[in-house]
């Protein structure tokens, strides 16, 4: 588009490089944090509320600007003092801090006070000839040492220039003095041509813009290197209130400034029309106005305008696909996920071949070859990805029965796919939601795809493996015990004689963890595969021609991370166990000891699902999706809100389900007790204080920086004679899930299968946080006046804590058992414990509460042998029992 | 002397000398070691203020500086990483800093013209140490306050004016700004060096070196090695590049991402490998150099030489190796 122009580049940076122009990319500055343009940041930033002018700047960014322009030029403000504090804040924020800053005001010193706080390449809004030749040479050579670029203003002694002579006049005087005097180098300076409003029925405004055009035109043509900007809202100032005809002119202008030479400018993106998209009858009246091609220009857009309509674009075009050819319309359906119409499509297809697989090998499979492409080069997200799948089973169930009569007719062996991979969730473990995507990612790829579930015992692993004579074998797992039972897996396959590569996934595992400890048990090639689209590539290359040189490359990295890991084993210095109780946490419990529960004892509730949803935290149910981001902004990311978004609608349609017909039931259970900690042991009291249980708490053991202690959960309970107290609690979303989730199976559905689990998980958190919250205010009451909102409380910003056994701050699952127990969890709410101490139903959370002041979480860490012992006796566990559970932890092999 | 660096660089791979600390950390030395008459009743203790060293013990700082030119350094550093008015605050020594500066510059000038002078073939530079200082103009010292900054830009261009005129008036060759962990400190340095050389109406080659904190691949302030490049790329720089905080196995991807990317000169002087459980470096001299022979095979560097934990033996190889392979050539201008 721009090269009739010279080429051009910009090269700045925040935290991270900003280069642009060697395509003619269009830079878009981020307007918001300007006090002269934004009400609501002024208002932020008068009342110092500076928390939320933070909040603007990031929504700048994440609304895709690739500059944030900082503005603090207001009479009442001092602008000086704001501009070092808000950039000073902002630096603070990666997410933010990694776009380069543009400091905007029209005083020197505020420029040169912001180009002090910033560590990357910015750029300096503005500098002009106004003052006069010396003034703007002192202010561009400063600018040069503090190494930023420049915008500069069409501007001179005599003026702001209005005209294309001026204009171009101004700019070339401005260009020749940053070159041969300051030495600028000519990609550092921006010129602003100065966009002025146009349409508002004074006669000389009317060529305004054509003149801007110009103007852009012969700097890009004339000034080597230099780039063109201009705060596009100007444009439409005349037509404020009129928000469909203010978005056709910006839309339109942009349009022919860019085709001009203009390379960068302040655009709202969020509100930008595509130009194609302006119903041509306006944007007929747009370009005449612009480009003053008709005397009545401005009233015919103004009459026109009355009549716009503020919508977008009617409807009716939505379905205009399905007058595609019948291949194209198939490839749309898999791609945008659209199952509405598979059935007949496939039918017309199958009428149309010889054979019914035809359909599949055909149009089914060049569809999903795109919906595979557009995955792998990042252009589709899992969540649509699983929806093409979910059409693709549709059509390939249509086709069964065709198939199976084709295959009564005509018997021929069934040739394999791709390649054979089974799956399966570890033995006494219960978690399948990644393992699923997996499973349906691949099969989207083609593969044949055996999924044994979840608890799958090694024997029966080994025994389909055989049977099937599979090509390769995956094996998942959440909880650290899983950890093992896959070594244990690995070892029963190397007995067996198994050279069938074997993939590891699950969130607590690693690619140190698969090295270190996996792949050594096992002779056949194992590898760590993190996320669900790694999968299809490392399926992939193990199936093919390159696979050795693969293998070989892993194997490099793998035996890099083991001798690593033995080295570095022993790194962090651990302190002999009776130091580390020595420096536990010592707690002023004269002062700090709780108010004693209002009614202690064990209960049982069931919540609303309507109520837990205003208390779950979205951000871990995109993670789930491998969309990653926090919520709310994540809808409004640049690359995957909209996807996120239509997820989440997907999301609350079903939660709506949920709720109206009744498809899970969450129940909680609660004991709240008199306790009192022995070093580090908390024991448990009933209602006539004797010992009823007595929990074993695991103490961080690593060398301390002074005056930091060693932490167990044991120092957050006051020793005997205290009167303090304790609780625990087990809570779950997942009762009746099963019946949904086998009518989701025999539905072909993993999109919804993957979300109601997704969102049961969720449900359980939202129970646990709900729950402790009445804790906290009601029946134990100990914050009886907190208030809360709902992304405090996702903060963590209570009093108290409620730690789950197996988790960092106590890393032993077996602890459980008790809580268990104590509880009566399994007869009140119907959850029970798997081998492996996995919850089941899995959309499950239980823990202890502890609601000292002093109380928070923490990371136990590695632990030396010592501390096992000590544990193993509390416990009544072997030594080697102790070590099974801890194996994490262990500071030694 | 600038046109003569110029003439080497094109000419071959430069070798930056070794670490200073770990050298002196060789002697056992006592607070004693560290006073002179003049310190004598100073109240603040001076033990572990190596840069004082260069007043109290010259005799161990030219033997220094004398070991790494014998064993081929073309360039050595003056030993002055923390002198600035705001590192040598600690020690209450702030009075000093022009004279640590004079004379650290002085001591390394002797040692490298004693050894120009037995090879005039091969001259020998002084490169003045200028060191972060221990505070970080865009990071908050303080989590609950992220807008505090302990140092500002005009405190920090102050202080490295006064050290870099101390090392100019010592008779340094190159200014070397190094250890940047955070940029906008060293974006001062670069505003000092250019005001000073507008007062004293003459310029010096400046080198500028970041560090790459630990595996993240950035600084601690968070730039990417690329952001961090383009950030100190307006000041005339004779090269750019990278030191400490890793070993050179670890350094090299960043290396060369830079290198691809700048038409200076590019610099590295890594740790010998990562520190082992005692905080001590253990890479020997011919591990070190067979990784740093990496960089020399692809092309990475102009000047190379070593940061904690390097000693004479470590620079003795490296040179060796050095010397078998060209110097990197600087990547063709593209737009002017």
């Amino acid at each position: 588009m721009a090269n009739q122009f010279h080429p051009t580049k910009l090269v700045l940076s925040g935290l991270e490089p900003l280069i642009t122009g060697e395509d003619s990319n269009f830079v878009n500055v981020g307007e918001r944090c300007n006090v002269t343009g934004s009400r609501k940041f002024l208002r932020l930033i008068r009342e110092e509320n500076f928390d939320e002018a933070v909040e603007v700047a990031r929504n700048q960014v994440e609304g895709g600007a690739q500059i944030l322009d900082v503005n603090m030029d207001e009479g009442m403000l001092n602008g000086k003092e704001a501009i070092v504090k808000f950039l000073n804040l902002i630096a603070a924020e990666p997410d933010i801090a990694r776009v380069p800053i543009m400091v905007d005001s029209s005083k020197w010193e505020i420029i040169e006070a912001g180009l002090k706080c910033i560590q990357g390449r910015g750029v300096v809004n503005s500098i002009s000839l106004k003052e006069g030749e010396k003034i703007f040479l002192e202010q561009a050579k400063k600018i040069r040492q503090y190494g930023a670029a420049t915008v500069v203003m069409a501007f001179d002694e005599d003026g702001q220039a209005d005209t294309y002579e001026r204009r171009i006049s101004i700019c070339k005087r401005s260009y020749d003095l940053l070159i041969n005097e300051v030495g600028f180098d000519p990609h550092d300076i921006i010129f602003d041509p100065n966009i002025f409003p146009v349409g508002t029925g004074i006669e000389e405004h009317n060529n305004y813009a054509v003149d801007f055009f110009n103007a852009a035109n012969w700097i890009r043509t004339n000034l080597p290197g230099a780039h063109v900007s201009g705060g596009l809202s100007n444009v439409s100032f005349s037509f404020r209130g009129n928000n469909a005809v203010r978005e056709a002119m910006h839309s339109a202008f942009l349009y022919h400034a860019i085709k001009n030479g203009m390379d960068m400018g302040i655009v709202n993106p969020t509100t930008l029309t595509i130009y194609d998209d302006i119903d041509p009858e306006l944007l007929e009246k747009v370009e005449d106005v612009l480009f003053n091609r008709r005397e009545d220009a401005t009233e015919e857009l103004l009459d026109f305008a009355q009549s716009v309509k503020q919508k977008g674009a009617p409807k009716e075009k939505v379905l205009e696909w399905r007058s595609l050819p019948l291949e194209k319309r198939i490839e749309h359906a898999l791609v945008k996920g659209i199952a509405e119409f598979i059935e007949e499509d496939v039918e017309e297809s199958r009428q149309e071949k010889d054979k019914p697989l035809e359909v599949i090998e055909g149009p089914l499979m060049k569809g999903m070859n795109v919906v595979g492409d557009l995955f792998g080069s990042g252009k589709m997200f899992l969540p649509q990805v699983v929806k093409s799948a979910r059409v693709m089973k549709r059509a390939v169930a249509y086709l069964e029965p065709y198939l199976e009569e084709e295959k009564r007719k005509n018997p021929n062996p069934s040739d394999k796919g791709k390649g054979k991979v089974l799956l399966a969730t570890v033995k006494g473990d219960v978690h399948d939601i990644g393992k699923n995507i997996v499973g349906v990612v691949l099969a989207c790829n083609n593969y044949e795809i055996i999924d044994l579930g979840v608890m799958v015992p090694t024997e029966k692993i080994i025994e389909e493996a055989k049977k099937n004579d599979v090509d390769i074998i995956g094996l998942s797992g959440l909880i650290t015990p899983s950890l093992d039972e896959m070594v244990t897996v690995a070892e029963h396959l190397e007995k067996d004689g198994f050279k069938t590569p074997l993939l590891i996934g699950g969130a607590t595992t690693s690619k140190a963890h698969t090295a270190v400890k996996i792949s050594p048990a096992y002779s056949g090639s194992t590898l760590n595969v993190l996320d669900a689209s790694r999968a299809v590539t490392f399926v992939e290359r193990l199936l093919s021609k390159d696979r050795d040189e693969f293998l070989a490359k892993a194997k490099e990295e793998y035996d890099r991370l083991r001798d690593d890991y033995n080295q570095k084993k022993s790194a962090k210095k651990l302190i002999p166990f009776s130091v580390a109780q020595e420096n536990r946490l010592k707690v002023d419990w004269e002062n700090s000891l709780v108010s004693p529960p209002k009614q202690k004892g064990v209960y049982e509730m069931e919540f609303s699902i309507r109520e837990l949803r205003n208390y779950i935290d979205w951000s871990p149910f995109f993670q789930s999706w491998e969309l990653y981001g926090r919520f709310p902004r994540i809808l409004k990311d640049k690359v995957v809100g909209e996807q996120a978004q239509e997820l989440f609608d997907d999301a609350q349609v079903m939660l709506e389900s949920i709720i109206q017909e009744k498809w899970l039931k969450a129940k909680a259970v609660y004991g709240l007790f008199g306790a009192y900690s022995e070093t580090d042991s908390v024991a448990v009291l009933d209602e006539n204080d004797n010992e009823i249980e007595r929990f074993e708490m695991i103490r961080q053991q690593m060398d301390q920086r002074k005056g930091r202690p060693n932490r167990s959960l044991a120092d957050y309970v006051a020793p005997k004679g205290h009167n303090d107290h304790m609780g625990a609690f087990a809570v779950t979303a997942g009762i009746g899930i099963e019946k949904k989730l086998e009518q989701f199976e025999r539905e072909n559905d993993d999109y919804k299968n993957i979300m109601l689990k997704a969102l049961a998980d969720r449900l359980a958190e939202a129970s646990a946080e709900l729950l402790h919250e009445r804790i906290r205010k009601e029946y134990w009451g100990y914050v009886p006046s907190e208030n809360l909102n709902n992304d405090a409380l996702i903060k963590e910003k209570y009093q108290g804590i409620r730690p789950a056994p197996g988790y960092p701050a106590c890393p032993d699952h077996t602890e459980k058992l008790k809580i268990f127990d104590l509880l009566d969890v399994e007869k009140r709410i119907g959850l029970s414990l798997t081998d492996s101490m996995a919850m089941y139903p899995s959309s499950a959370v239980s823990g202890w509460y502890f609601a000292s002041p002093e109380s928070r979480y923490f990371n136990v860490g590695k632990i030396d042998k010592d501390q096992v012992e000590d544990y193993a006796s509390r416990k009544n566990m072997s030594i080697e029992e102790a070590e099974k559970w801890l194996r994490p932890i262990l500071s030694y092999k | 002397m600038h046109n003569q660096l110029e003439e080497s660089l094109a000419d071959r791979i430069l070798v930056l000398d070794g670490a200073m600390g770990t050298m002196i950390q060789q002697h056992d030395l006592t607070e004693d070691d560290f006073r002179n008459e003049q310190l004598k009743d100073h109240e603040s203790p001076l033990k572990g203020n190596n840069d004082l060293l260069s007043l109290t013990r010259p005799d161990i700082i030219l033997d220094i500086h004398r070991d790494y030119l014998e064993a081929g350094a073309d360039i050595i550093e003056t030993n002055t990483f923390s002198s600035t008015s705001i590192a040598q605050a600690d020690y209450e020594l702030e009075e000093l800093v022009h004279d640590l500066n004079y004379q650290s510059a002085k001591l390394a000038k002797q040692a490298a013209d004693e050894y120009t002078a037995k090879t005039p073939d091969k001259p020998r530079f002084v490169a003045g140490s200028v060191g972060p200082t221990n505070r970080t103009a865009s990071l908050s010292p303080d989590v609950n306050n992220p807008g505090y900054r302990a140092v500002n830009f005009d405190d920090l261009q102050e202080a490295y004016r006064e050290q870099i005129n101390g090392l100019l008036d010592g008779g340094c060759d190159i200014l070397l700004i190094e250890t940047i962990f955070d940029t906008l400190n060293a974006k001062a340095a670069l505003f000092a060096c250019e005001q000073v050389f507008e007062e004293r109406g003459q310029k010096w080659p400046i080198m500028v070196s970041g560090t790459i904190t630990d595996a993240s691949g950035r600084t601690l302030s968070g730039q990417t090695p690329e952001a961090f490049l383009i950030s100190v790329s307006h000041a005339p720089l004779l090269s750019v590049g990278f030191n400490c905080a890793l070993g050179a196995e670890q350094l090299e991807p960043y290396l060369e991402r830079v290198a691809k990317e700048t038409n200076f000169y590019t610099s590295a002087h890594p740790n010998a490998g990562l520190p082992n459980e005692f905080g001590e470096y253990d890479q020997t001299p011919d591990m070190m150099a067979g990784q740093i022979e990496e960089y020399l095979k692809n092309n990475l560097v102009n000047i190379i030489g070593g940061c904690c934990g390097t000693t004479p033996e470590h620079t003795k190889i490296i040179a060796e190796t050095a010397a078998k392979y060209e110097p990197r050539k600087r990547k063709e201008t593209v737009n002017g």
